[in-house]
């Protein structure tokens, strides 16, 4: 059925088809429509064998979810900024105790200073955690995607904590068109959870052992070799669902172009426009290209690589820092072109909400095109500014 | 304007609402963003992003088209402007990027031709009192139905009929609804005849 919803809308009547056994949150901007919509729904009896916890911060939040995960419920979460880095201590646990809990972050700006609006150095800072990591463009994109994380954190060759990241704001409260989901297609595709082992008063469980030196590693080594696999899971996962659905949004990336000599690498819903601008320009004769990431745990390095061998100039479109270093998508793609010799540009836009506008989109991409700007970091769209420490 | 989308062209319709918090910006954003889908057409809506207080200035807008929306920046170079408040002409830049060929309707008792001369501009400018329209149909001076009936009288960017369906949809309360769809007819009507199409 197609309706005219907001994002947060979008979010909670796919987690709600996907029959979560606990959901517990904290309330955050921009995230809480998400989690207040769910517990509206629970409270009309919508949700079956389902438990709707508020927790008391999203440290307790997260705990409650390792439990309700180690116990074999399916579980789910939404969080923004703060909140997410509150949670970060469990959150890596959760992944180590290969705990399958699903998240959905409505990407915001850290403190200080304080700012609820939206970027991309939240999730960034959880960059490590072994949480798989999707960025999504659009809404239809971000409900789309809510079952297949679930049946990719859930498949027993994965088994981590996925995290489904959508721009706060600009996503999560634009109010457009979605074709929604129906059960019946959710149940196909997303089979109930069947945890490995689970906890039960009968049979007690240890999850997240003391491990000295002769095992820790071993268990660190195994983490990483599910995070390789769940590339496939991943790819697997999406090609039946986009067979299911009709909507092929790609793999981890998606490239608009055949041939370029700029392509444009980037994130979250700022993508659209980027193409935008890329189809214009190539209608004017200018090889121009987008390139989208969207899975960013586990990087597509490969993909990107071949998207990019036969592209001059790169410029990495960076909604984070990494203070004192590249932008972290910037490294990423730097690592994936190791040995080849390419410009790369990173560009550094639209933190803490500052809007992109179209006209500096078309400025940046043009500028390296035309070879104006000297490849490197710099900020877009920031105005004079001075420090000053008295 | 949508007669160019139905003979083919493409099209993108930007609409930019000033109000102030609590008057309902975002939801006259809405209501066209759902009557516009309704007609067939891609539409967005959203707010300015933030804590806003009631009495604060705000703004909200809505893009309307005939292919998929991919621009979520806000609108800088606006087909329409609506003004909510007029408390705010002089305040807010109301004009800023507005297209030449552009429209500013405002709720404003003092006319069009005072309104004109106050925001001093070449730009086509039309008044109503939507705040007496609204306070004689719901006994309130929340004017966001009354300016989405004045836009669409202006402009007919969706049909009446179309806006009145979205309306009786959007209120739970029914009595709430015919009011407000008999103060939308009002504006719509009186708009038309302002603006003479």
């Amino acid at each position: 059925m197609r309706k005219v919803v907001r994002g947060f809308y979008a979010i909670a009547h796919a987690v709600k088809l996907c029959k979560p056994n606990v959901i517990c949150a904290y309330p955050i901007t921009p995230q809480t429509e998400i989690v207040e919509n769910l517990a509206a729904m629970h409270a009309e009896g919508e949700l079956e064998n389902c438990e709707y916890i508020t927790a008391e911060s999203e440290f307790g939040a997260a705990s409650i979810l390792v439990g309700a995960s180690a116990a074999g419920a399916r579980t789910f979460t939404a969080t923004s900024s703060q909140g997410l880095i509150l949670m970060s201590e469990v959150l890596y646990n959760a992944a180590g105790m290969r705990l399958p809990i699903v998240m959905v972050v409505a990407n915001r700006a850290l403190s200080a200073p304080l700012s609820i609006w939206n970027d991309h150095q939240d999730s960034m800072a959880m960059r490590d955690a072994g949480i798989i990591q999707v960025y999504v463009e659009n809404n239809q994109e971000a409900h789309d995607l809510v079952p297949v994380a679930f049946r990719v954190a859930e498949d027993k060759r994965v088994m981590l904590p996925f995290m489904l990241c959508m721009d706060g704001f600009k996503l999560t409260h634009a109010y457009e068109p979605i074709e929604l989901l129906e059960q019946e297609i959710i149940d196909a595709f997303l089979p109930p959870y069947d945890p490995p082992v689970k906890m039960t008063t009968k049979k007690p469980l240890t999850f997240g052992a003391y491990a000295p030196p002769p095992y820790y590693m071993e268990f660190r080594a195994i983490m990483h070799d599910a995070m390789e696999r769940a590339r496939k899971v991943i790819e697997e996962a999406m090609k039946e669902w986009s067979s299911i659905t009709g909507r092929d949004y790609g793999g981890h990336t998606f490239t608009d172009y055949d041939e370029a000599e700029v392509a444009v690498v980037a994130m979250g819903s700022i993508v659209s426009m980027a193409r935008d601008v890329a189809e214009e320009m190539r209608k004017e004769g200018k090889k121009v290209g987008v390139l989208k990431i969207r899975t960013f745990r586990p990087f597509p390095a490969d993909e990107v690589r071949k998207a990019l061998e036969n592209v001059d100039k790169v410029i990495v479109l960076e909604r984070a820092l990494s203070l004192g270093s590249d932008g972290p998508l910037t490294l990423e793609v730097k690592s994936a072109l190791y040995g080849t010799s390419k410009e790369i540009h990173t560009v550094v836009v639209g933190l803490g909400g500052r809007d992109v506008p179209r006209d500096l989109m078309v400025k940046i991409i043009s500028e390296v095109y035309e070879g104006k700007v000297k490849p490197g970091f710099r900020f877009e769209g920031i105005h004079e500014y001075e420090e000053v420490i008295p | 304007m949508l007669e160019k989308a139905r003979e083919g062209s493409d099209i993108l319709i930007e609409v930019r609402f000033h109000g102030r918090g609590g008057q309902g910006a975002v939801t006259a954003a809405d209501l066209l963003a759902v009557a516009g889908f309704k007609e067939g057409y891609y539409t967005l809506s959203f707010p300015t992003f933030g804590a806003e207080k009631r009495g604060t200035p705000v703004a909200s807008f809505l893009r309307i088209s005939d292919k998929p929306i991919v621009q979520r920046d806000e609108v800088y170079n606006p087909d329409y402007v609506v003004v909510m408040d007029p408390s705010l002409i002089g305040v807010v830049d109301v004009l800023a990027g507005i297209k030449k060929d552009g429209m500013l309707i405002a709720n404003y008792p003092k006319g069009s031709e005072d309104l004109k001369r106050h925001l001093n501009t070449d730009v086509k400018v039309y008044s109503i009192n939507a705040t007496k329209m609204a306070m004689e149909h719901l006994g309130r001076p929340i004017t966001n139905t009354a300016m989405v009936g004045a836009l669409v009288g202006a402009t007919n960017i969706v049909k009446l009929e179309t806006l009145k369906g979205t309306i009786k949809e959007w209120f739970e309360d029914e009595s709430l609804a015919e009011k407000n769809i008999k103060l939308v007819e009002e504006a719509y009507q009186y708009m038309k005849e302002v603006c003479k199409w």
